[in-house]
């Protein structure tokens, strides 16, 4: 039951986007939030929207797969549109409902931060749907190693986060045999309520804790045993480089940041 | 004799919160392209001392040389370290990265092997263990045979002289100890690698050229196989056992039965059995 969780949402095809190096796909992402809050009005957002689904194509990643993504976020979204809608004070009455109403203004910042939401979001997942977890981590080190110099341990960090990724599928099996062992012993996972359901989980904890804390001592030790002393003098086996395609990109940032800014102005 | 890469004189060790020496007082010595083995019940101390022989411990007495480096010596660490490799006993808790290469790549990372460099002796590594069809695997979906020889190929790209294997079959199944035994004796052979193999299982010690017998820390008896096991009831005496035919050969020869010593395998029992007859 646990074995079929997929890490990440990662779509694994060959495209512009996936070939792109992690760096500059961190530094587009950063700069598309940034360019999404200054949108200061709806016309800004068209650069944006325009930007996404140009980058969705290049992506070949179905355009399904980003809305997925969306779906946990549904509540919320129906929820700042609304309050939105009714809570805001404006001149212009669109519609009369005798106790309440609804003005230009609430429509148009419903609008706004319910489209600013829906970007985020599917800029983030953009990134996450283009790029397998580990070069993200590969990438996040190589962006943050200048902060080094302010004692910022970003290659212990990445390090975690890689031991954090290969560690997982591990420890979901463990959790798998530990779960089947504790239920041929007469555990009950599944009835009860919320509470009694989390109660029941303290068994499958406390083993997989257990073990995991001796992994981490064996795994230590090994990596010891073959010479690992921090990223102080470190080689790497995959270097990144910054083809044509990664300036490209970052052109059509510049020309995206332009636009939302322009575009604010000229309304 | 060949020089000696592994020189352990007289070394002690204790674990800080246990009074007791887990090794008391080994002395031993494994000549360059040798294939040893040191034999041992649980808690016999022969962890410790494969831990002792590449820096992981220090001795708290006696000395610890890895081709003539002193492992009390900082500044030997790492050098220590690239030249005696170490295998232990969990597959799954030694490989660190998510891919199997880019895991081999580890060790030559931490040691900083240029980049350009790297993709060949990862190839080499790899394809000595007959892993190379797995390079871009994730260790999770290998069998516990296969991870061993991955974490094998890890420790051999970094060109080590010696390897010590600290139980790394007593997790496999029969078929993936096999596959991890035969792989280390084709390293032995064919690149002259020096292997401390540490076990407690007789068969395997059985095929090695010297056996090392450790019991509560000590090494209580050397010797070649045939040598060692001989000694039916000494054997006996350290909780270990010999292997069956050494054991029939003994239960004959106390029957009056005028079987020669150190019969190890059933082909040898066989040929034994078929000279008497005749």
């Amino acid at each position: 039951m646990l074995k079929n969780i997929t890490l990440g949402q990662y779509y694994p095809v060959d495209s512009l986007v996936h070939r792109l190096d992690p760096r500059i796909k961190i530094i587009l992402l950063i700069a598309l939030i940034v360019a999404i809050f200054l949108a200061g009005n709806l016309l800004a957002f068209v650069p944006v929207m325009l930007f996404i689904g140009f980058a969705s194509m290049l992506s070949s990643v179905p355009f399904k797969l980003l809305l997925k993504g969306l779906r946990p976020l549904r509540f919320i979204l129906i929820f700042t549109f609304v309050l939105n809608l009714f809570f805001l004070q404006g001149e212009e009455i669109l519609l009369d409902l005798g106790f309440m109403s609804i003005k230009k203004e609430a429509l148009i910042s419903a609008v706004r931060f319910s489209l600013r939401l829906v970007l985020l979001v599917m800029g983030s997942s953009l990134l996450t749907l283009t790029t397998p977890p580990i070069v993200l981590t590969d990438g996040l080190e190589r962006l943050l190693s200048p902060l080094r110099v302010i004692h910022f341990p970003a290659h212990e960090m990445a390090m975690m986060m890689s031991i954090a990724l290969r560690f997982i599928p591990t420890l979901l099996e463990e959790a798998d045999k530990i779960m089947k062992a504790q239920t041929a012993r007469g555990a009950d996972f599944e009835s009860g309520n919320l509470i009694q359901r989390a109660r029941a989980m303290v068994p499958l904890l406390v083993p997989l804790f257990v073990s995991a804390f001796r992994r981490a001592g064996d795994l230590a030790m090994a990596m010891e045993a073959r010479c690992y002393h921090g990223g102080e003098g470190r080689t790497r086996l995959r270097v990144l480089k910054c083809k044509a395609a990664d300036f490209y990109s970052l052109f059509a940032l510049a020309a995206l940041i332009a636009a939302v800014v322009l575009c604010g102005k000229v309304y | 004799m060949a020089q000696a890469i592994i020189e352990l004189k007289n070394v002690s060790y204790a674990y800080e919160d246990e009074g007791t020496e887990a090794v008391k007082n080994v002395s031993l010595s494994i000549p360059q392209g040798a294939f040893h083995a040191i034999l041992g019940q649980n808690g016999s101390g022969k962890s410790t001392l494969a831990k002792l022989i590449n820096g992981l411990y220090l001795p708290t007495k006696g000395s610890v040389q890895v081709c003539g480096m002193d492992t009390a010596e900082d500044e030997n660490t790492w050098e220590i370290r690239r030249r005696a490799g170490m295998v232990f006993q969990n597959p799954d808790n030694q490989l660190v990265a998510t891919v199997v290469e880019e895991d081999v790549a580890f060790g030559l990372e931490n040691i900083g092997v240029p980049t350009g460099e790297m993709p060949a002796r990862i190839e080499q590594a790899l394809s000595d263990v007959g892993m190379l069809d797995f390079a871009k695997r994730a260790p999770h979906t290998l069998s516990g045979g296969q991870k061993q020889r991955v974490a094998i190929a890890g420790v051999l790209a970094m060109a080590p002289e010696a390897i010590i294997f600290d139980e790394s079959t007593a997790m496999l199944d029969p078929k993936g100890r096999k596959e991890v035994f035969s792989a280390v004796q084709r390293l032995n052979e064919e690149k002259g690698i020096t292997v401390l193999w540490i076990t407690h299982f007789m068969e395997e010690a059985a095929l090695c050229q010297q056996v090392h017998v450790m019991h509560e820390g000590e090494i209580v008896l050397s010797g070649t196989p045939q040598e060692v096991f001989a000694d039916v009831e000494r054997i006996q005496s350290y909780r270990l056992d010999a292997p069956p035919m050494a054991r029939l050969a003994h239960a004959l020869r106390s029957q009056g039965m005028p079987i020669r010593e150190g019969i190890m395998t059933i082909r040898e029992m066989q040929e034994e059995v078929k000279r008497l007859c005749k």
